[in-house]
């Protein structure tokens, strides 16, 4: 058996080699996969990978790129901070649903008045709703030393029947004749995330995203704070001695990670999907955490991880159109994905060695 | 609403039922966790063995069939993250979370047949004159052999780890890996067993909601009972009797809850349903001020090198 030697430091070859290889692993597997279920495995990639982006219906699939990605690409940057501090936020889903509420909930607050500046409070609305939600693990995790990942995943369970609850409550449409939900933003003009250029797919929603990729990008190569998380993550105990408060960065990260998937479900709720339903969430908060893995915590990388993640999602929808694959297919597909991504990472942090045979000094 | 349509016995004898898949899934996590591995993995690991025991007892008409299967398909998922996190010294928090939504996703793509059919019933365990005493036979005596199955194990993994030679060794290797590797343990093969029986254990627990509690298939069906046996294993200070404990009390929410709801209580029913699941978070957060610790080497990269 081949015996693994610890690199110095990770290999920054294959920290960029790992994704692409992970990627190319998944779409072999994958293949088997669908051979498998009796389909074609070359057609069913061409199906959920090529035919999107350059098939005969690209220019439907095409906007719907930006539109699927932009949700996971502004979730995964705030969980990236808190993943590279050692603070693990497991529950966008829960703080992307409490958005929607919160941010919906603003807009038909005003309801049926027009004017420029619902737009704001929403969106102002939706990052808090998701903020709040995100402080009680923090608040919990800094105050009391409980363990975050449990929290936030339960707060995901407590924001799914809070969602029911507001779909057929509170925020049910008057005019729905009894059915659940909201009354639909699409057409509300104050409190529609439209898109902005046609046929593009980018909103408000898209905006966020890359200024959310600039912003964290500047954050961590530029700003002490950036600094600091880098330093909790790596040497927990050198941050310590250097002065890092690490109650203070569990409440920053979760807080950020919190308003950005708060924002997500803002946009997704105003734009995209409309209205608030009882199963408006659709898992960006679990899928978020395999592109802010598979774009190595990196912004840019999160960006093209996005890209792609919202392919396997529009691709997946075309298969199982076209060639009648089941929707959890995709599913398995993506968390194949992290599978061999952290596989794969063993390259990155050690070398491979043929075994020596032991001679005795 | 009135809360004399509860009937006292039947809440008890339910408790029990409600509580024995986290129960399951907690002490296998707890042996993986006490062998110093955190697998996050318990929910996805669940749901797995709940297709898996559903559409093998199925197929072949026995349940207990179906609760091997399921043990079987729970340990195959273990050993993904077992081949992860101890041969490709992967991060365990992400390798566990990867091992939940593949989960996920693989149940609902083995259970897309299954939706809508009944498996075949469990039978229970008749003891005789005991299942026919007054209140206690209808509360203790007369559930089905996996009640038991998870009750004995509770006594099994206390006495596994608290008195025999290789319990020792298991709670050596996750307390400090490197001071057990020194000694000659196998660090590696005595972790993935762990994870292995982890895997097992929460495959008969998904398998047990699945076949018995519910019983019927539909996706995501054990919605978060993985988390909380994991919350369990907090609670329980990584000690098994208060595994069983814990998990009483959470079968009990859970079940009180459900009366409460058909009782037509006037908290509206999402309210009650989030309940579980907010008593967890402050149970957690009560437990965090008991400083009585985690085993050392919890959720730590062993590489033997060093």
């Amino acid at each position: 058996m081949p015996r693994l030697e610890r690199r110095p430091q990770p290999s920054a070859r294959w920290t960029w080699l790992a994704p692409p290889l992970a990627v190319l692993v998944t779409m072999v597997a994958g293949g088997a996969l669908f051979a498998a279920l009796g389909e074609n495995p070359f057609e069913a990639i061409r199906t959920i990978f090529w035919d999107p982006l350059f098939g005969e219906f690209a220019f439907y699939y095409r906007p719907q790129l930006l539109v699927k990605a932009a949700p996971l690409i502004l979730i995964a940057i705030g969980l990236s901070l808190g993943f590279r501090a050692g603070i693990w936020n497991i529950g966008a889903e829960g703080q992307y649903i409490i958005g929607a509420i919160t941010g919906a909930g603003a807009g038909l607050a005003f309801y049926p008045m027009e004017g420029w500046f619902i737009f704001p409070i929403m969106i102002v609305a939706g990052a808090l709703g998701g903020f709040v939600w995100g402080m009680i693990p923090a608040i919990l995790r800094a105050r009391f030393g409980t363990n975050e990942i449990l929290v936030s995943l339960m707060l995901v369970y407590v924001a799914e029947q809070l969602l029911a609850k507001m779909a057929l409550g509170l925020l049910r449409n008057p005019e729905g004749r009894g059915f659940p939900g909201s009354r639909n933003l699409q057409h509300y003009p104050s409190a529609h995330n439209a898109e902005l250029v046609a046929n593009t797919g980018i909103h408000w929603g898209v905006v966020a995203a890359l200024i959310a990729v600039i912003f964290a990008y500047v954050l961590l190569t530029r700003h002490l704070l950036g600094y600091q998380i880098k330093l909790a993550g790596q040497a927990p105990r050198a941050a310590r001695f250097a002065g890092v408060n690490p109650a203070r960065l569990v409440l920053i990260c979760l807080g950020l990670s919190g308003a950005l998937a708060g924002l997500a479900g803002m946009f997704e709720v105003a734009g995209p999907a409309g209205q608030i339903t009882i199963d408006f969430n659709v898992g960006y908060g679990f899928t978020a955490i395999i592109v802010a893995f598979l774009g190595r915590l990196h912004p840019v990388g999160i960006l093209l991880a996005g890209l792609l993640m919202a392919l396997t999602y529009i691709g997946g929808e075309a298969a199982s159109s076209t060639m009648q694959l089941p929707m959890a297919a995709i599913q398995i597909f993506q968390g194949m994905l992290l599978f061999f991504l952290l596989a794969v990472d063993v390259l990155t942090n050690y070398r491979v060695r043929a075994r020596k045979t032991e001679v005795a000094p | 609403m009135s809360l004399s349509s509860i009937d006292a016995t039947l809440l008890l004898a339910s408790l029990i039922v409600a509580a024995t898949p986290i129960l399951l899934a907690a002490l296998g996590e707890l042996v993986v966790e006490r062998a110093g591995v955190l697998n996050l993995g318990v929910e996805g690991m669940m749901i797995t063995g709940a297709i898996c025991g559903f559409a093998i007892a199925v197929q072949t008409g026995s349940p207990l069939v179906g609760f091997v299967a399921a043990a079987a398909g729970g340990a195959a998922l273990a050993l993904l993250f077992a081949l992860l996190t101890q041969v490709a010294l992967a991060n365990q928090v992400a390798s566990g979370l990867a091992l939940t939504l593949f989960g996920l996703g693989l149940s609902a793509l083995l259970g897309q047949g299954y939706v809508g059919i009944k498996p075949p019933p469990t039978a229970r365990l008749d003891l005789g004159p005991l299942s026919d005493l007054p209140f206690v036979g209808r509360v203790l005596f007369s559930h089905d052999p996996v009640v038991y199955v998870a009750l004995a194990l509770v006594g099994a993994v206390w006495a596994f780890l608290k008195y025999s030679r290789a319990g020792l060794i298991l709670r050596a290797v996750g307390e400090n890996h490197d001071a057990a590797h020194a000694l000659g343990y196998k660090v590696v093969r005595v972790r993935i067993l762990a994870i292995l029986f982890g895997g097992a254990c929460a495959g008969l627990g998904g398998a047990y909601i699945s076949l018995v509690r519910v019983p019927q298939w539909t996706e995501g069906m054990t919605s978060g009972a993985g988390w909380i046996a994991l919350a369990l294993v907090v609670f329980a200070s990584w000690k098994a009797g208060r595994v069983l404990l814990g998990a009483w009390l959470f079968g009990g929410v859970t079940v009180l809850q459900l009366n409460l709801q058909a009782a037509g209580a006037a908290i509206p029913v999402e309210y009650l349903s989030m309940s579980p699941y907010l008593i967890t978070i402050v149970v957690l957060v009560i437990m965090s001020f008991d400083k009585s610790r985690a085993p050392g080497s919890l959720g730590r990269i062993f590489h033997a090198s060093q």
